[in-house]
């Protein structure tokens, strides 16, 4: 059996399956839940000063895309809203119950230094593994010149992560907003800062729906609405990328990553390992299904891993890191075309609209009385392989290399490249 | 969901045609799911917390979290979760009555009356991994503890498949040639295909550790007390051996009267069922599960006429509602409140069957007497236990023998389950008490070595 087991960042847990700071984290009932349940780790809903925060009510908006439910969450909460010696007491507690998962308190106080050496030390306290710095919460803490407000500025973040090494010997993981032109430059500046990981993404900044009735965006609370965090199924493409373009960026080789942004299975969990995750959080799917879904994750983990053959996370991490590369460095003379299977066609003609209205027109009808048959046109075919997608049945359409020159010639050496700097072979 | 995890790869072509299956006289009747059609009915589940399916099924499966799992591409784990409870899962998707079981409490059911597709789900995830041949357990260490089970059947290997797992030694003695029980001779052609029973019970018996003896009959070559004296416990998985026949039955044989059973296992076993005379007019006497079998699979054989004839009305028919639909829509005819009382014979061979018609609960006696013809009557109203005379004999009530919560009888060391003891005959029924009585064995032989 597969060993799952991780060192993040000299963080220790016997699964690369943490929880997100956020609401399942926010109290030691339900963390005392998750770790029974086999969560791997937890960061700790995010503390803040005294007095606590105060929150509305609705929190919580939801994209539904055709009948899945969820499928796109977005929220209004700030930070705890529950004094900062309880949560410390807590967490104390459940770090001393629970020696040997991980647990890391997020933290979020206002940009001046004398805070940080507050609540530092009171924090360390505790006994618990690390810290994570929240620069990315978009709302309402924002407007405070904290959470996004920080994050969006370099040199604010690498001033502030720089304290917390001063200040503490703690790990320290720095959470990424990923509402940022470039998420390398606040990812370099907090390794300048010192920073031991990264992790991300927050919420995005956003507004899920509209209440018609009541003109106001949703969450509606009192005939009014704000923008909300954005996160779920919907963000994990845009997660995946940003976690990738850290990963392979030659100026933070070596930090761990924590991949976060709609998780939900171990296949999704899998994916960010191999685009360089050192571990994963998860919010919205234990939000949606409750802290069971572990269960799955871990066993799915287990199995494919041992298909793979591959013993342990350090095996795959990062693999898929070097296949991505920059549109310049792509194979301009590979070429694929489409492939129905008539077997197992259904006759839908979806394939052939999408070609005929939207693309190049590679897919003709041949009609027999009722029956329909659809074939690649291949001289027309671009293999773009938007039929392959729009395919209701898996496997029906296939793409299929053709024989290719080698060796490859990119962009970069392509004749029709203005600024070619090599000759086309 | 997402696309198909790499674990469960792109199915082949071919494994998704058989879907459709041969068109023949006893082909699936639940054709398998394709890849597609699981990925979309596993996502149907809501993954209830504390699922009433869950509650409904005998065996207590985990099926939120496999249905789970074969959405998430992760069929190993599917199948493991299935097998860790019911190591009959393959044949329990086939044949379990889902309708009264599992599917009747799905949330589904209450929110659009059309339950998630647990049975045909299970099944996809088994027979990827019994496709496969990958074995989903390890043997723990030998204990040096045997134990020995009577009848092969789903009761008696269900025990003997837990009490491997446990590191014990088992040895099982069946009085047929085959292993399997009523799963080879009992259950309908049409919903274990392809010799489904024997393939399960070799991946069964991959396991190791379990050793059938054929031929072998308690109390013919075995006596309780000799087992008892051989082995560390016994477990007794005899089923019903006995069939229940018609009072108003002549002494003397007559042809074309026979029991439903029998005629089933005859068909079961034939290498040509098609070659099978079925009748031309049959009559089946009874209402339960039994008798829809038999006289779907006569209809299915080719007799032109067949008609099911119950003493009581449709309510209070053993066989489910499910059932009785189906087989009306393979064209047999049902009738209620008839109550055989005499044959009509000529020339050695029966001709008819004579019922008083009527609802002995209402004003409307049952004097009226109704004759239908037939050239073949086959006889469905129950089976009963027939236990053979033995050296000592456990506790029986009702015919049935009595055992407590851990299956185990008023013999010390001699458990019991399946068929075999009160409760409901279905195979997931007599699986559950194979595993209850083996785990209770396995604690008990844990304590003797202490
Ligand atoms: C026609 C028919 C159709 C059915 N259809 C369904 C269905 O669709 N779904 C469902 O869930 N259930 C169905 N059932 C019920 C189901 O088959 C039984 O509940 C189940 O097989 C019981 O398992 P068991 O192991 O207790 O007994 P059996 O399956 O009867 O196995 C008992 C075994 O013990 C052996 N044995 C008996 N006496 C001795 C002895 N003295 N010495 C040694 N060996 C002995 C027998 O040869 C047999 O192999 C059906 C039953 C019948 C008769
Ligand atoms: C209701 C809610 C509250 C959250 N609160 C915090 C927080 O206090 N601190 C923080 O760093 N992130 C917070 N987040 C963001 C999550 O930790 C996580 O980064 C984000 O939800 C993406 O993961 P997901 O797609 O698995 O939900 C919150 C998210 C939600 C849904
Ligand atoms: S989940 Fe429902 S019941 Fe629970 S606090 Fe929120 S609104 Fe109230």
């Amino acid at each position: 059996m597969a060993d799952l087991s991780v060192n993040f960042a000299s963080i220790r847990a016997p699964n690369p399956f943490w929880l997100a700071s956020a609401p399942p984290t926010d109290k030691e009932y339900n963390v005392v839940r998750a770790f029974r349940a086999g969560w791997g780790g937890v960061v700790w809903k995010t503390l803040g000063e005294d007095p606590p925060i105060v929150n509305v009510s609705s929190r919580y908006g939801a994209v539904s895309y055709a009948g899945a439910r969820m499928a796109g969450f977005s929220n209004i909460e700030l930070i705890t809203d529950r004094p900062l010696e309880v949560n410390l007491r807590e967490i104390a507690t459940v770090k001393r119950d629970w020696p040997d998962r991980a647990l890391v308190v997020s933290l979020m106080v206002p940009c001046t230094e004398e805070s940080w050496k507050r609540i530092l030390p009171r924090v360390e306290a505790t006994g618990c593994d690390g810290i994570e710095l929240n620069f990315g919460c978009p709302h309402g803490m924002s407007e405070r010149g904290m959470g996004s407000a920080v994050g969006q500025v370099p040199e604010y973040v690498e001033m502030v992560t720089r304290w917390c090494k001063q200040h503490s010997r703690m790990p320290v993981i720095v959470k990424l907003t990923p509402n940022v032109t470039d998420i390398r430059a606040p990812a370099r500046a907090a390794k300048r800062g010192g920073a031991d990981a990264l992790s991300l993404i927050n919420t995005i900044q956003s507004i899920v729906a509209v209440d018609l009735d009541t003109m106001a965006p949703e969450p509606v609370v009192d005939g009014q609405g704000t923008h909300g965090g954005y996160c779920g199924p919907a963000v994990k493409p845009i997660a995946l990328r940003m976690v990738a373009e850290l990963a392979r960026d030659p100026e933070l080789a070596g930090l761990p990553i924590s991949g976060i942004g709609g998780i939900s299975t171990w296949r999704d969990a899998a994916e960010f390992i191999a685009l360089g995750a050192g571990t994963v959080q998860v919010c919205t799917a234990v939000m949606h299904r409750g802290f069971r879904i572990i269960e799955e994750m871990q066993d799915g983990l287990a199995n494919w891993m041992d298909e793979k053959g591959y013993a342990g996370i350090g095996s795959f991490l990062g693999r898929a890191v070097p296949n991505f590369v920059h549109w310049e460095d792509l194979n301009l003379d590979y070429v694929t075309k489409a492939r129905i299977d008539p077997a197992l066609c259904i006759e839908c003609g979806l394939c052939h609209i999408a070609c005929e209205d939207t693309s190049h027109q590679a897919i003709a009808i041949h009609r027999d009385g009722v029956r329909r048959r659809f074939e690649v046109i291949d001289a027309e075919c671009v293999g773009c392989n938007l039929c392959a997608h729009v395919c209701p049945v898996s496997g029906c359409i296939r793409m299929v290399a053709q024989e290719v020159a080698r060796p490859k010639r990119t962009w970069k050496q392509h004749p029709n490249n203005p600024d070619r700097r090599e000759a086309a072979e | 969901m997402d696309e198909p995890a790499s674990i469960t790869a792109t199915p082949p072509a071919d494994e998704v045609t058989s879907a459709a299956g041969p068109a023949g006289l006893f082909s699936d009747l639940h054709p398998p799911l394709s890849h597609d059609e699981a990925l979309v009915e596993a996502n149907r589940c809501y993954f209830c917390f504390d699922a009433p399916c869950l509650h409904a099924c005998p065996t207590g499966i985990d099926i939120p979290g496999f249905i789970r799992r074969i959405a998430t591409g992760n069929l190993k784990g599917a199948a493991v979760r299935i097998l860790e409870e019911n190591s009959f899962g393959g044949s329990c998707a086939r044949v379990c009555p889902t309708e009264i079981l599992c599917e009747q409490a799905c949330v589904r059911r209450a929110q659009e009356e059309r339950p998630v597709k647990i049975g045909l789900l299970q099944r996809h995830a088994t027979d990827w991994l019994m496709d496969r041949q990958i074995q989903p357990f390890q043997r723990a260490p030998a204990s040096g503890k045997c134990v020995a089970v009577v009848g092969a059947g789903p009761a008696g290997l269900a025990c003997a498949h837990r009490l491997a797992r446990h590191g014990h030694d088992v040895t099982v003695f069946e009085a047929r040639a085959k292993p399997g029980g009523l799963n080879e001779y009992g259950i309908a052609a049409y919903k274990l295909v392809d010799d489904f029973a024997q393939r399960e019970v070799a991946f069964l018996l991959a396991l190791g550790g379990i050793r059938i003896e054929y031929g072998r009959a308690l109390g013919a070559d075995l006596t309780l007390g000799a087992l008892r004296r051989d082995f560390d416990a016994v477990f007794l998985g005899l089923g019903l051996a006995g069939v229940n026949g018609l009072s108003c039955a002549p002494e003397a044989p007559l042809v074309g009267l026979r029991d439903a059973v029998g005629f089933i296992a005859e068909l079961r076993q034939a290498p040509e069922p098609r070659h099978l005379m079925p009748g031309r007019r049959v009559i089946v006497i009874g209402g339960g599960n039994t008798a829809i079998d038999a006289a779907v699979q006569s209809r299915r054989l080719g007799a032109e006429d067949v008609t099911i004839a119950y003493r009581r009305g449709p309510a209070e028919m053993g066989a489910t509602r499910w059932e009785q639909d189906f087989a009306r829509t393979e064209g047999v005819r049902i009738l209620h409140h008839l109550t055989p009382v005499g044959l009509v014979a000529a020339g050695g061979a029966v001709a008819g069957v004579e019922f008083a018609h009527g609802r002995p609960d209402t004003a409307q006696p049952a004097s009226e007497r109704v004759t239908l013809p037939a050239d073949r009557v086959l006889i469905a109203i129950g089976q009963r236990l027939d236990l053979p005379v033995l050296d000592v004999t456990p506790r029986i009530v009702a015919g049935r023998i009595v055992v407590d919560a851990n299956c185990e009888t008023s013999l010390p060391g001699v458990f019991a389950g399946g068929d075999c003891v009160a409760g409901q005959d279905l195979t997931v029924r007599a699986v559950q008490d194979g595993k209850v009585a083996a785990e209770a064995i396995h604690r008990r032989l844990a304590d003797l070595r202490e």
